[in-house]
């Protein structure tokens, strides 16, 4: 039991940081309709920040902690505008191919171009916030897994308040329902779609600090593969739906732990795929997605 | 004798050609020459999937990878039983070559219907996205064998590839490709790549279709895969990741989606630059995106896909005698 509860709490840290990439892809899968490939190297850069900008600040404390998280997020969220308004902007209207290969070159740019400026060395991450492992009931806790925990359920609850309260989360959604028709009644698509990628970045900021404090050491390529799994997490709760991201990176998170806890740990790289390919093919609006049909 | 199947003739005896002069080459051009060659087959293969008939595939290298494990095998396991102590023959080590690509072709076939019947229901990204998901869970099943190496790799390859056997197959591949498309049934893939709705009213089967062209694609990436593994002598499944399918994918692209020839010179060149970049080696990689990102935006419809009517129009019009 012990051991479940020690897993269970594992999978939830984990799939908090999946839930805070995932929410980046599903929103501007929402609103532009197609995978942000670079969106995981922006996470990665993300860690970047913090690395950089930890490292001046008193270590160990929650304010230094917090202002690490607040830098690393406020500059990916200008990378973010920056790749949409200078890369994704020109081809928008254009085939899917097109913009998916350019989503997949600018992630290359991102990671190639982080190899040169930071070395391919992975590299510790200082321990922004303070760190102490304590044990409940024999259920080894780190202050860290509660870091994330914490900071993760905020940033969704104030992600729910910007969507839903403001402004210009309901010019969003608009957006993502008909972007004709959202334009016609006077809604400035690219404002919405640069904020849309602003937030996004900067939700994936704060999982790659997060991501970094937990397994302690970033590269540039680090992004890959919590990127992937947490693209595919946005399928599994239904791409374009927020709290479907949300829920579909926890289950992920609990899924992939408990096989890493089994026999089967080395196909661990795998059972997101196996997932992903499963939820497709029997539910291919994902798991709160609504299912629409295809009109001639 | 039909023409194609001349051309097809014709490109296999020089290649046995070039090959049989190829240690008068300098190694170093060799082995780029044998690249493209490799290039050549998974891209104009991939082609077929991508371009022709439509169906985004991201999992071209989990079908490479399948027939360059299977067709190491064949040569390690079961090479020094028919061949003897000594290594056999010539003769005996191309017919165990050409029979050990054939097997990997037909496991990498076997595998592009095991992932095409359940994935191609889907489309677009989705589709993308699922045979990522398959290649990805190749790769580690491949991770998890440990007669074949495990995560390490199969090491100790013998060292068969050679530019006729490249070249060869190569030939082979654009010769199926060209004809499949150009016949009756053919026409049928480029249906289904432009309207599938219409296609299925006028009574096209577009699902199988789509298979066909998976099965296809998947054979021809296998025998790649196999040529792969018998030129670099050793193999790793990470060697084959969703990077690698991606590299084909950007041949594709980039060429031309649906353009044989195009699709040639893409791969001819996507394999030159890196090597002609090797100069600025830091600066590679990030150069290499570049350029992928410049011509996505420049000329999105591919690199080499020229309007040839238009073309000729002002060519035309450019040499137009003068008027008194």
């Amino acid at each position: 039991m012990t051991e479940f509860t020690q897993q269970l709490l594992n999978g939830l840290s984990l799939g908090a940081i999946y839930a805070l990439i995932a929410l980046g892809y599903t929103m501007v899968y929402g609103v532009l309709r197609f995978i942000n490939f670079a969106h995981s190297d922006v996470f990665m850069v993300g860690a970047f920040i913090g690395y950089y900008v930890g490292r001046h600040l008193p270590l160990g404390t929650v304010g230094g902690g917090l202002l690490t998280l607040a830098a690393a997020m406020a500059g990916c969220a200008v990378l973010g505008m920056a790749i949409e308004r200078l890369v994704y902007r020109p081809l928008r209207g254009g085939p899917t191919l097109n913009v998916l290969i350019t989503a997949i070159g600018m992630s290359l740019f991102l990671e190639y171009t982080g190899q040169l400026l930071f070395g391919a060395t992975p590299r510790p991450f200082p321990p922004i916030f303070p760190n102490r492992v304590f044990a409940l009931h024999g259920v080894i806790i780190s202050m860290n897994q509660v870091t994330v925990i914490v900071v993760a359920t905020v940033l969704m609850i104030a992600l729910q308040f910007a969507v839903f309260g403001t402004k210009i989360g309901t010019a969003m959604r608009a957006v993502a329902l008909n972007p004709k028709a959202a334009q016609l009644v006077g809604i400035n698509i690219d404002v919405v779609i640069s904020f849309t990628f602003g937030l996004g970045s900067a939700l994936a900021a704060a999982g790659g600090v997060l991501y970094a404090l937990n397994y302690p050491s970033i590269d540039p390529l680090m992004g890959v593969v919590p990127g992937l799994k947490a693209f595919v997490a946005a399928v599994l709760g239904g791409i374009g739906n927020i709290p479907g991201a949300a829920l579909g990176a926890l289950i992920l998170g609990m899924v992939e732990t408990f096989v890493d806890g089994s026999r089967w740990s080395t196909y661990k790289d795998a059972i997101a795929f196996a997932i992903l390919i499963a939820i497709l093919l029997f539910r291919p609006a994902g798991l709160l997605g609504r299912f629409t049909a295809e009109k001639v | 004798m039909p023409k194609p199947l001349l051309a097809l003739l014709a490109a296999i005896i020089v290649a046995f050609g070039v090959s049989h002069y190829s240690d008068s080459i300098d190694p170093y051009y060799l082995d780029v020459i044998t690249g493209i060659g490799i290039n050549i087959i998974l891209a104009v293969s991939l082609n077929l999937v991508n371009g022709y008939t439509g169906q985004f595939s991201l999992g071209h290298a989990g079908f490479m990878s399948v027939g360059a494990y299977l067709s190491a095998a064949v040569t390690m396991l079961l090479g020094p039983r028919l061949l003897g102590e000594d290594g056999g023959t010539a003769v005996q080590q191309g017919l165990l070559f050409f029979g050990a690509l054939l097997v990997g072709g037909i496991a990498a076939a076997i595998a592009g219907l095991a992932v095409g019947i359940p994935s191609l229901r889907l489309k677009g990204d989705y589709l993308a996205l699922v045979t990522l998901g398959f290649g990805e869970i190749i790769r580690v099943v491949f991770q998890n064998i440990d007669a074949l190496g495990g995560a390490l790799g199969l090491n100790g390859i013998p060292n068969y590839t050679t530019v006729f056997w490249v070249y060869g197959f190569a030939a082979l591949t654009v010769f199926t490709v060209v004809c499949l498309v150009r016949s009756t049934y053919g026409r049928g893939f480029l249906a289904t790549h432009d309207d599938e709705i219409a296609s299925e009213a006028v009574g096209l089967n577009t699902t199988r279709y789509k298979i066909v062209a998976f099965v296809v694609g998947a054979f021809f990436a296998g025998v790649a895969g196999g040529l792969y593994g018998h030129f670099k002598l050793t193999i790793t499944p990470s060697g084959f990741d969703f990077t690698k399918s991606i590299e084909i994918v950007v041949m594709v692209i980039l060429g031309g989606m649906g353009n044989t020839p195009g699709v040639i010179l893409a791969a001819i060149l996507l394999t030159v630059l890196p090597e002609l970049l090797r100069a600025v080696d830091e600066y590679r990689m990030i150069l290499y995106a570049v350029l992928l990102i410049v011509l996505m935006l420049v000329r999105p419809k591919g690199l080499f896909n020229f309007d040839w009517a238009r073309i000729g129009a002002r060519l035309r019009r450019k040499f137009r005698p003068a008027r008194p």
